[in-house]
């Protein structure tokens, strides 16, 4: 019934405006367009390779470190992405909000699936250097898919609390800004996990379900030599506890969002 | 008030009890620190705004209803809380069928973005999907008259074209009840007459509409029930003529008033002209026409009478030497109007090339009461009907 309603005609046609019209003003007055979306990644593909490859020599010991490093990062970003572009979107959309009733959560989806258009697009890339790197592909990659619903759904709670509290408190932004700053250093994304000896240090940083995601996704594309959460515990079940930090906070945003709906349009 | 009963058959809309208080605070504390030092003053900074209260009437399948009212009286929080946007405090509202999402013209029209895009963004807006806008898109360019431009983006676009075009998507809306806010406060006569025509075509499908709206000419024509929302209740409720003439009743007041006060300082040219109304009986008005000249210029006087907008009468006295302060008396026959309210403007006009040498700086206006279901607009036209059969 809700999934019916969630899904339907109306609101998959309205999705698909909302997320075209976002891609369409994305790149509107550049000269390369929608190149952009690979080109950006390409570009930082580059700089990663000369800073840590070349000058660091930081993940020596690690096979393809440059993909290794590329593929957390393009993680990362779309994480970081989704929730600073969700964050505004209900104010941005103030207009849309104060005058027509349609779902207010579309609004925040959409942000959502342009930022996972964008990943999709940054993994093709990392993918092309995969092949280019001759990267053992394995058959554990058909785990990819869960491993990135998993980030999708994190973000996905995190971004729904973000714009609704944001509507209300326009300090939010800043904050955020703050947290995704420090959240940052402390998910392996820049250096591999075992630069940190400290096995309680390892337990608490793969928590976060971002760090858990990446190394995970490192693990069943990349390289074998990803320390994940179920070596870190030492039980192939510590995976669960990031799962189920990633649905608790996404039940959370989801009510959190549901309660604060009802009054976007007379507090923007 | 009428009386309801439990019986919902045939409501479209049920409002019932419904209150609605804004906070609008002092300084917006839409920061957290704010937040911290008034929660540990304990001191409100914001200040309860009762936008409606205890509002309840019933909108019937087949309406046309008018919600009318001065600016900030509440009437647009209605309509937005019948489309659920704004949530009640107190009271429910019961809907019956699908509301149209929309409340105005062209939301959601992005200028970035060309004609073209903005006609399918705007027709999701409404819960069309892609193939239903492809199949539409030719008759919504074509009312819109706009087929040269639909490249082009919309920021390049008249507000004329604009509105428009959002017009021509607005009509495609398919829910049982419509809910229009002030639809005919933008455009020009041309786009007035197109939306005179749907409405036309909404009242001939026996679609229930909500109307907000000034215009008491259109309240009148179109609309077969009406409520009046003043200062955040709901202090009449009838039929449209009725709700009208009280409108205009006091809207003149206040418009009369507002001009007193604001009686200042002549303009410090050779000549000014003004109006009052100083006498209205049952078939005339009597006009009176102050006039300050500091010369003694040849020219003539004249007045017309305005309704909704449009000149319905022009009429000039003779040209004549004016010097000094005087007035002239007009009596105006008022028995080939039909009710409604009017305006009256004055000029003065040299009498060589009749050059207009001063406007009128206000504007009288009168009401001619009563109601006349078999007519509509100004003229009164004196005709009898014959059936044959």
């Amino acid at each position: 019934m809700i999934v019916n309603k969630i899904l339907s005609r109306q609101n998959r046609a309205l999705l698909r405006e909302l997320v075209t019209t976002d891609f369409k003003l994305r790149y509107q007055g550049s000269v390369l367009g929608y190149t952009w979306s690979l080109l950006r990644p390409l570009l930082l593909f580059c700089i990663l390779y000369v800073v840590f490859v070349k000058f660091l020599r930081l993940g020596s010991g690690v096979p393809h470190f440059p993909i290794y490093l590329l593929l957390g990062i393009v993680l990362w970003n779309f994480f970081a992405e989704m929730t600073s572009q969700s964050l505004g979107s209900i104010v941005v959309r103030g207009d849309l909000i104060r005058k027509i009733r349609i779902p207010r959560w579309i609004v925040v989806i959409s942000s959502s699936v342009s930022a996972l258009i964008n990943l999709l697009l940054n993994l093709v890339v990392v993918a092309i250097f995969m092949v280019l790197n001759r990267v053992d592909i394995t058959f554990s990659v058909i785990w990819l898919p869960f491993i990135l619903a998993e980030i999708y759904a994190f973000a996905l709670g995190v971004s729904l609390f973000l714009a609704a509290a944001f509507v209300k408190y326009r300090d939010v932004s800043h904050i955020w800004e703050v947290v995704l700053q420090g959240l940052f250093y402390i998910t392996p994304i820049l250096y591999p996990l075992t630069l940190i000896t400290n096995v309680t240090f390892q337990k608490l940083l793969l928590l976060n379900p971002v760090a858990q995601a990446i190394q995970d996704a490192r693990n069943v594309t990349v390289t074998k030599d990803t320390l994940t959460i179920a070596e870190v515990f030492h039980s192939a079940g510590a995976r669960l506890l990031t799962v189920s930090i990633t649905i608790v906070i996404l039940v959370l945003g989801i009510l959190y969002f549901k309660k604060e709906a009802k009054y976007f349009a007379e507090n923007i | 008030m009428a009386s309801r009963s439990n019986d919902l058959e045939g409501i479209a809309i049920r409002v019932s009890d419904v209150s609605k208080t804004f906070k609008l605070p002092h300084e917006r504390t839409s920061s957290l620190k704010g937040l911290l030092v008034n929660f540990f003053r304990r001191t409100k900074t914001f200040e309860k705004q009762k936008a409606l209260q205890d509002i309840s009437f019933d909108i019937h399948k087949g309406d046309f209803f008018a919600i009318v009212g001065r600016n900030g009286s509440g009437k647009s929080t209605l309509l937005k809380m019948l489309a659920g946007i704004y949530i009640p405090d107190a009271g429910t509202i019961y809907v019956d069928g699908k509301l149209t999402p929309f409340i105005e013209l062209g939301v959601g029209f992005n200028p970035e973005l060309t004609g073209r895009e903005n006609v399918f963004l705007n027709g999701a807006l409404l819960g069309f999907n892609h193939r239903d806008m492809d199949a539409m898109y030719d008759d919504i360019v074509e009312f819109a008259e706009l087929e040269r431009f639909m490249d082009q983006k919309l920021k390049n676009y008249s507000s004329g074209m604009q509105v428009r075009l959002a017009f021509s998507i607005a009509i495609r809306a398919k829910g049982d009840i419509l809910l229009l806010d002030e639809v005919l406060a933008v455009g020009d006569t041309a786009f007035q007459q197109k939306c005179y025509n749907y409405f036309e075509e909404l009242k001939a499908q026996q679609r229930t509409v909500v109307f907000v709206s000034h215009d008491m000419g259109a309240v009148r024509r179109f609309c077969n029930r009406a409520v009046y929302v003043s200062a955040g209740t709901l202090i009449a409720e009838g039929t449209p003529s009725k709700i009208a003439e009280r409108y205009e009743i006091d809207n003149l007041e206040s418009v009369q008033k507002a001009e007193a006060a604001d009686a200042g300082p002549k303009v410090s040219n050779l000549r000014s002209v003004r109006t009052k109304i100083v006498e209205q009986t049952a078939d005339r008005v009597v006009i009176k026409v102050l006039y300050t000249s500091k010369d003694d210029l040849s020219m003539y006087a004249g007045i017309s009478v305005i309704r909704d907008g449009f000149s319905v009468g022009e009429i000039n006295t003779l040209p004549q030497v004016l010097v000094g302060d005087g007035y002239i008396h007009y009596s105006l026959d008022i028995t080939p109007f039909n009710p409604g309210m009017y305006e009256i403007t004055v000029a003065l006009f040299a009498q060589k090339n009749r050059e207009l040498v001063s406007l009128g700086r206000n504007k009288s206006r009168f009401i001619i009461k009563g109601r006349d279901d078999t007519r509509g607009a100004s003229v009164k036209l004196a005709d009898t009907w014959s059936h044959e059969v």
